[in-house]
């Protein structure tokens, strides 16, 4: 570590809400702690805007510890920032240089609107797991967690898919904003588990269509969800889910 | 997008094929004979109409494509992009399909269109090769005709590098797309993928070259 | 108001039996005419939440996040236990219910506890048939292991995110329910007070955080599962928004609190590195069981240490203090959570300690590697290394992690009878929320295990006995007096915020209250110390409602003055708290009190005169609390004294 503290140019995004226009903002931020993530670093800009009497800048955060996928920020072109596997409050202020220009942007997805500067909508992600993201079972009825004996195999892949943390960085940094990443990784756990097979055509048929309906571009495999999502969540799950979804609209049964 | 790519990628094997038979060292005879066949046999030329119909296919879905995906990102990211999230090649198919599209039309228009409705062209009278009972087209000396100039050449090595930059993803795309890119195939998939946008679009780039030196 | 417990009659075996096939119930065409209010989508509020509407129940859910998946439920790492005994070493319900009650150093209540311990097998059970990906071993079966030192295996794991995958399952059975129309979800909402009707919850007013609205919402019942309030000191491993103010507004509406002052302090998480500092990671208690945990024996070499004079390689073996070791020879570097956090703060204030604030121990992994390998320890810890990397920049290949204990979970919470009912009838606590069957202290992997145990298996049954009687009610009009007013007063709060325009952000004010908080009511507490800390805490309250900035304004997304509402509450939860330490002048568990120590330092527990739970009574704004006391009785478990000498 050969320098301790930072001066930065930051370019943030400010908008004030969703019908507004927006626009960047430039502030000059001293002395920032290599040591301090990403968003102390925000923190110490919000603490010197309320200093000078300007509102801060709302982001979205919570657990701060890259598990919750509540943080977002398109941080230098990249979603959340250019540190592989990183969510953005894992992210350190060691990755950047002194008098480095920052840009931060929010997510860009139309069914992702801007709430409020780099605060987005991301209920989308909700309907669509609302669609058929989950195996129908009423509390109670469960039989015995033994019963149905998984084969490891399965079982830790259906887990490297269900790893996802919903945070939306596959739909940013998609140049076509898909959310084919998303999406696959939910369908791939349920169908690689036994008891995802119930509702399997089902699931997949009603999650994309939802998909679809809520304005998500198409994948063209370009790969870039697959380099930015923090939990290194596999393209092959794509594959999976176009194999599951052809298989249920032109299977039998439907 | 997939499916059509995907017999588009068939038949560029067939076409190959057919035009390496302009290396084949025998003054044309060996293409000529192709081309003959393939401009009268019934099968070839619904292939052929199949062919066409596919390449319209494949550009009008990605007309639709490109559309659908600009809407899903209204605003654009203003900041600037580092790009290194995928390949250049596979988050521009749409500039290159277009440069490919643009080739199409030259390559049609010179040779396609000149076989079916050119006046005055060159042809091969009955006897010159064995078993040849009639007169047909010398397509062998036509193709030679335009390999023969420099900037004709060109077009045609740099549109196979763009063709190569297309397959290049186009390929294991097509693949992912219909969900067989996944498990023990990926690897595979994409081994296979590499080898023939490489070796396809060099050996297509090749003819023209070797002609042109041989012209020279 | 004299408490009651509800527990019911007959042996600790068959009472949750005998109740459940007594409780009264609701019939299915009655149950669709009753609304319940569900705040908070954690473990408990999600599964509560799915599983009352999967009983026909109408309910609304609210969390603050803006999806009910990124609840901090999310975070927990190790695992859910659960009385299984799949591994045939001797598991049973009574052993997981005695680990328990031993575990939380007998301050919890014996039936609740008995029946959580009853309930954990049908957890894993519905979990599994969620769709949950436990680890699982060659054969296809599901894995456990050893945790947080008990003898046997029963915590079940999803590698280390095992609340991510928890909570998911929970999410995607409110998804369903959600789907069908039987709950109404209300994301990027907080509860701000609850509205009382003729003594009875009948509702709240919560707060649309994207436009600053008020909104009002009736219930039959209201449930509070907004998670603990470890945030009252500032840095902790909680999520930055974990809360106290729905059950904080809860305790002001009448709901006792129960053992504010029971925190539990876990000894391996990060250390603070700078001012900056906004919250504190865990890393795994796992990485005890292969590092050795030390600080140098001389302060002078301590001093270089925190200079970056000298590294830590720079010490001869003899110049090292493996001060767990030294001071517990049997149980060593494994010694519980307590007794580790309190041994570590105790060398840093003689001034051992080692990173450039003095407040860090190491935790080396150098003796491991050497015996095992280097590859051997990254199998086991290599996710948990990088992870230490990229936050601190440090390889603990080479070098030695550095550690401090954090803030990291809250025994207490809003008193609860059997039923986890509040002292407010219709208003019920679940999870963190309610004190709980952890007592002074919470096993690991049994967070879990308690939330799902209360929201699938517990709430679900107990509720009936209250709705029972709410058939007849019908509809409750939000236009009501008691509606108009709870929104008016609320609203009134929220003026007075920003009227004060003074100069200190909220947040300013938060990390203040949290270092007095982990000065005077952290690792170890006395009565001068916790005395002093009640009158810095009602000077910060003074200083906070006359100088508190905020900017922007109420009726749009404000996040300053969301941060202000909750730093008012945990002004007021951090006194309560103190109050709470002062009472009890004993040690148990997470709770040390200076006064109550053995010769050899260690805590000393005062069931003569502490066995019981604190229930402590609002009396308004600026008088004081009244404890109200539930003397627990332990008629299976005998009292015994810890030791891990």
């Amino acid at each position: 570590m050969s320098k301790e503290s930072l001066n930065l140019t930051l370019k943030v995004w400010r908008q004030k809400g969703s019908k507004d226009k927006g626009k960047f903002e430039t502030y000059k931020l001293k002395e920032v702690s290599t040591h301090a993530s990403f968003l102390e670093m925000m923190d110490v800009l919000n603490e010197q805007l309320i200093t000078d009497n300007k509102e801060p800048v709302a982001f979205d955060h919570d657990c701060r510890e890259g598990i919750c996928g509540m943080c977002s920020m398109y941080i230098n072109g990249r979603a959340h920032g250019p540190q592989r596997g990183t969510t953005t409050c894992q992210l350190h202020m060691r990755h950047f240089e002194d008098g480095e220009t920052i840009t931060i942007e929010p997510w860009r997805a139309k069914p992702f609107p801007v709430l409020k500067d780099l605060v987005v909508d991301r209920s989308a992600f909700d309907e669509i797991q609302r669609a058929g993201g989950y195996v129908s079972i009423n509390t109670g009825n469960a039989p015995d967690g033994n019963a149905v004996p998984i084969a490891k195999k399965d079982a830790d892949e259906a887990f490297n898919a269900a790893a996802c943390i919903g945070c939306g960085a596959c739909v940013a940094a998609c140049k076509n904003a898909s959310a084919m990443l998303f999406v696959s990784a939910k369908v791939s756990q349920f169908a690689l588990l036994p008891q995802g097979q119930p509702e399997r055509k089902e699931r997949v048929g009603k999650m994309v269509a939802k998909m679809d309906e809520l304005g998500f571009g198409n994948c063209t495999n370009t790969g870039a969800c697959e380099a930015e999502c923090p939990k290194g969540i596999s393209i092959s799950n794509i594959a999976r889910m176009n194999r599951e979804y052809l298989g249920a609209m032109l299977g039998p049964g439907n | 997008m997939a499916l059509t790519g995907l017999f588009l990628i068939l038949f560029l094997v067939i076409h190959l094929i057919g035009n390496l038979q302009l290396l084949a060292g025998d003054g044309g005879e060996a293409f000529n004979r192709y081309s003959y066949f393939m401009a009268n046999n019934g099968l070839i030329q619904l292939v052929s109409k199949l062919n066409f119909t596919f390449i319209v296919l494949h550009v009008i879905y990605s007309i639709w494509l490109a559309r659908t995906n600009a809407a899903a990102r209204p605003i654009p990211y203003g900041g600037k992009a580092k790009s290194v999230q995928a390949t250049w090649n596979s988050r521009n198919m749409g500039i290159l399909g277009t440069l490919i599209l643009l080739f199409l039309i030259v390559h049609l228009k010179s040779f396609w269109f000149e076989f079916k409705f050119g006046t005055g062209l060159p042809m091969i009278e009955a006897g010159t090769y064995d078993g040849l009972n009639f007169a047909i087209l010398d397509a062998y000396t036509v193709v030679a005709t335009a390999y023969s100039t420099l900037p004709y050449m060109l077009i045609y090595v740099v549109g196979m590098l763009v063709l190569s930059f297309h397959l290049y993803h186009g390929f294991q795309s097509a693949f992912q797309t219909l969900g067989l890119g996944f498990s023990s195939y990926k690897k595979l998939i994409e081994v296979i993928g590499v080898v023939y946008a490489i070796i396809v679009p060099l050996l297509f780039a090749i003819i023209p070259v070797a002609m042109y030196l041989q012209q020279a | 108001m004299k408490l009651d417990s509800k527990i019911p009659a007959g042996p600790i075996t068959d009472k949750w039996t005998k109740f459940k096939s007594t409780v009264r119930l609701v019939s299915p065409a009655n149950k669709r005419k009753l609304d319940i209010i569900v705040v908070g989508t954690g473990l408990a509020g999600a599964s509560a939440a799915a599983s009352l509407a999967e009983l026909g129940y109408k309910v609304k859910a609210f969390c603050f996040q803006d999806s009910p998946r990124r609840a901090h439920s999310i975070a927990a790492q190790g695992g859910i236990n659960a009385a299984k005994n799949y591994q045939n070493d001797g598991d049973s319900t009574y052993r997981l219910f005695y680990d328990t009650v031993k575990g939380g150093d007998y301050r919890a209540r014996e039936a609740n506890v008995y029946r959580l311990a009853e309930v954990s097998a049908s957890i894993i059970d519905q979990c599994v048939a969620q769709g949950v990906p436990f680890a699982r071993d060659y054969g296809g079966l599901l894995d456990n292991r050893s945790f947080g030192g008990t003898q046997v295996s029963r915590t079940f794991y999803a590698r280390g995110q095992t609340g991510q995958q928890l909570l998911l399952g929970a999410y995607s059975a409110l998804n369903r329910q959600i789907e069908k129309g039987q709950v109404e979800m209300l994301s990027r909402h907080e509860m701000v007070e609850v509205v009382m009707i003729d003594g009875k919850a009948r509702g709240i007013i919560a707060r649309n955080l994207i436009t600053g609205e008020l909104e009002r919402h009736s219930a039959h019942a209201v449930v509070i599962a907004s998670g603990g309030y470890g945030n009252v000191f500032y840095l902790s491993t909680n999520a930055m928004g974990s809360n106290v103010t729905a059950a904080w507004k809860a305790h002001k509406q009448g709901a006792y609190f129960g053992n504010p002052c029971f925190t539990q302090i876990h000894p391996t998480c990060l250390p603070q590195s700078g001012e900056y500092q906004s919250k504190l990671t865990l890393m795994s208690e796992s990485l005890r069981n292969d590092g050795r945990v030390w600080v140098p024996k001389h302060k002078a070499d301590a001093e270089a240490i925190q200079q970056g004079k000298k590294v830590a390689s720079d010490l001869p073996e003899e110049a090292r203090d493996y001060f767990l070791e030294r001071k517990y020879p049997a149980f060593g570097n494994l010694v519980p959570r307590d007794v580790a956090s309190r041994a570590s703060k105790d060398v840093c204030d003689e001034g051992r300690g080692v990173a450039p604030t003095g407040l860090a121990v190491f935790l080396d992994f150098r003796d491991s590697i050497n015996r095992l390998g280097q590859d051997v320890i990254s199998a086991r810890y290599g996710n948990l290394f990088e992870m230490y990397e990229k936050i601190t920049g440090d390889n603990p290949y080479k070098t030695p992690m550095k550690i401090y204990p954090a803030v990291h979970y809250t025994m207490g919470g809003l008193w609860v009878d059997y039923n986890l009912m509040t002292t407010v009838p219709g208003l019920y606590a679940i999870g963190e929320a309610n004190f709980s069957e952890h007592g002074a202290n919470r096993l690991g992997a049994s967070a879990l295990m308690q939330g799902l145990a209360d929201g699938y298996f517990v709430l679900p049954y107990t509720i009936g006995d209250y709705l029972a009687d709410e058939i007849a009610t019908g509809k409750i009009d939000t236009n009501q007096e008691a509606f108009v007013a709870a929104e008016k007063a609320v609203a009134d709060r929220y003026k007075q915020f920003m009227s004060i325009g003074g100069k200190q952000s909220p947040e300013s004010f938060h990390r203040r209250l949290g270092k007095i908080m982990w000065e005077y009511c952290g690792m170890a507490r006395s009565e001068e110390g916790l005395t002093k800390a009640i009158g810095l805490i009602q000077d910060l309250r003074k200083e906070f409602w006359s100088d508190l900035r905020l900017s922007g304004s109420i009726d749009e997304f404000n996040p300053e003055l969301d941060k202000a509402m909750r730093v008012a509450d945990f002004i007021e939860l951090g006194e309560l708290m103190v109050r709470d330490a002062l009472n009890r002048n004993e040690s148990c568990g997470g709770h040390f009190r200076l006064e109550s120590q053995t010769e050899e330092g260690e805590a000393k527990r005062d069931d003569e005169n502490y066995a019981y739970v604190s229930a402590w009574e609002y009396k308004g704004e600026n008088a004081e609390p009244v404890l109200h006391k539930e003397n627990l009785e332990f008629e299976v478990v005998k009292l015994t004294q810890r030791s891990y000498k």
